[in-house]
C-alpha cells in the first residue's frame, strides 16, 4: 500500500488557526461597530472601527513576522 | 519502547500524534458548544414576545474580556514562535503574559457572576415587582416565616416586561433608589442566577462551560511554563509540538468567546 501525504489544509497548524482567529476578530470588531452605530453610540462605533483596522494591520505584521514558519 | 510520531508527522495522516489528537478533541468540542448554541437559538425564538432580556450584561466588561482573550491568543502564538526559534526565555515571558491575561479574564467573569447573584427580582403581593441589587437583609429576615425586611438598590415596576429591555428609553430613564420591602409583602423572590429564567440559564451554562475551558487551558499552560524546562533540555522539538497543541486549544477557546460575546452581550 502506498501512503500519500495528506493535503496541506488537513495539517492545520497554530499559524493557520491564528490566521482564522484574526479574520474572525476583524469581523467581530466591524460587527461591533455596526451594532454601536445602530445603538446610537458613535464613540463606541469609531473605537470598534479603529480596533478592526488595528487587527488587520496586526494580521499583516503577523504574516510577515512568521513568514519563515510553515503553515504545516 | 519509543512511541512513534511524537515529533515527526505520520506519513498517512500527515500529522504527529498530539496534533491529530487535539483536532479530534476540538471536533468534539465544536459539537458540544454547537449543541449549546443551538439550545440558545431555540430558547430565544421560543420566548414569549417581549420576554427575552436585552442589555442585561455589561458590554464594557465583555469588551475588556474580548480584548484580554485576543491578546492572550497573540501571546500564545508568540510563545510557540519563540520555541520554534529556540528562545526559551521569550517563551517563558510570553506564556507568563498568557497566564496573567487568562486569570484577569476569570476575575472579571467572577465579578460579572457576583453582580448577577446579588441582583434580585421580588414579586410583591400587590402584583408589582421590586428589582435591584441587594443592599441588606435584616437580621430577622425569614421569607418562610414572613419576618423582617430586605433592602434593594433598584426600582419598582408594574409589569415584568419592563425589566426585560434595559436598553429601552423607559429603562434608561428609570430612577434607582433604595427600596425596602417587608417579608409580609413578598410573594416570591429570587436572584438572577441560573434558575431565574431561560436567558440566565443558558448564559451561565455557556459562559460557565467556557470559563472552565479557560481554567483548564490555563492549568495546562502553567504546567508547561513551570515544569517544561526538563523536556525543553532533552527534546525541544517535542516540547514545541506540545506548545502548539496547547495553543490550538487556547485559540479554540478564544474563538468560542468571539461567538459568545456578540450573541450574549450585544443582542
Amino acid at each position: 500500500m502506498i501512503f500519500r501525504p495528506a493535503r496541506r489544509f488537513t495539517k492545520m497548524s497554530l499559524k493557520a488557526f491564528h490566521l482564522i482567529f484574526v479574520t474572525l476578530l476583524t469581523a467581530l470588531a466591524f460587527g461591533c461597530a455596526a451594532w454601536a452605530f445602530q445603538s446610537g453610540s458613535v464613540l463606541w462605533g469609531a473605537t470598534a472601527i479603529v480596533a478592526g483596522i488595528f487587527v488587520i494591520l496586526y494580521g499583516i505584521y503577523f504574516l510577515k513576522k512568521l513568514k519563515k514558519i510553515s503553515y504545516l | 519502547m519509543e512511541i512513534p510520531y511524537t515529533v515527526q508527522a505520520r506519513p498517512d495522516t500527515g500529522l504527529y500524534n498530539a496534533k491529530l489528537g487535539i483536532w479530534l478533541f476540538l471536533a468534539s468540542e465544536v459539537m458540544l458548544f454547537g449543541g449549546l448554541f443551538s439550545a440558545y437559538v431555540l430558547l430565544r425564538v421560543g420566548a414569549e414576545p417581549g420576554m427575552w432580556p436585552h442589555g442585561w450584561l455589561n458590554v464594557t466588561l465583555g469588551t475588556v474580556n474580548t480584548l484580554l482573550l485576543a491578546l492572550s491568543a497573540i501571546t500564545t502564538l508568540l510563545a510557540w514562535a519563540a520555541c520554534k526559534v529556540r528562545d526559551f526565555t521569550k517563551f517563558k515571558i510570553f506564556h507568563a503574559c498568557t497566564i496573567l491575561l487568562a486569570l484577569t479574564f476569570l476575575g472579571i467573569k467572577s465579578y460579572e457572576y457576583h453582580d448577577k447573584l446579588i441582583h434580585y427580582e421580588i414579586k410583591l403581593n400587590n402584583g408589582t415587582f421590586a428589582d435591584g441589587h441587594l443592599v441588606e437583609k435584616s437580621a430577622d429576615f425569614d421569607l418562610a416565616k414572613k419576618t423582617g425586611t430586605v433592602t434593594l438598590h433598584g426600582h419598582i415596576v408594574t409589569d415584568e416586561k419592563e425589566l426585560m429591555d434595559l436598553r429601552s428609553p423607559e429603562a434608561q430613564a428609570a430612577k434607582h433608589e433604595e427600596v425596602i420591602v417587608a417579608a409580609t409583602d413578598i410573594k416570591s423572590m429570587g436572584n438572577y442566577g441560573p434558575r431565574h429564567n431561560t436567558f440566565t440559564a443558558i448564559y451561565f451554562t455557556l459562559t460557565g462551560l467556557h470559563a472552565l475551558h479557560i481554567l483548564g487551558g490555563t492549568l495546562v499552560i502553567f504546567y508547561f511554563w513551570a515544569f517544561g524546562g526538563a523536556m525543553w533540555k532533552t527534546d525541544p522539538e517535542r516540547f514545541t509540538n506540545r506548545i502548539e497543541v496547547s495553543g490550538l486549544f487556547w485559540h479554540f477557546v478564544d474563538l468560542v468567546w468571539i461567538f459568545l460575546f456578540p450573541v450574549l452581550y450585544l443582542t
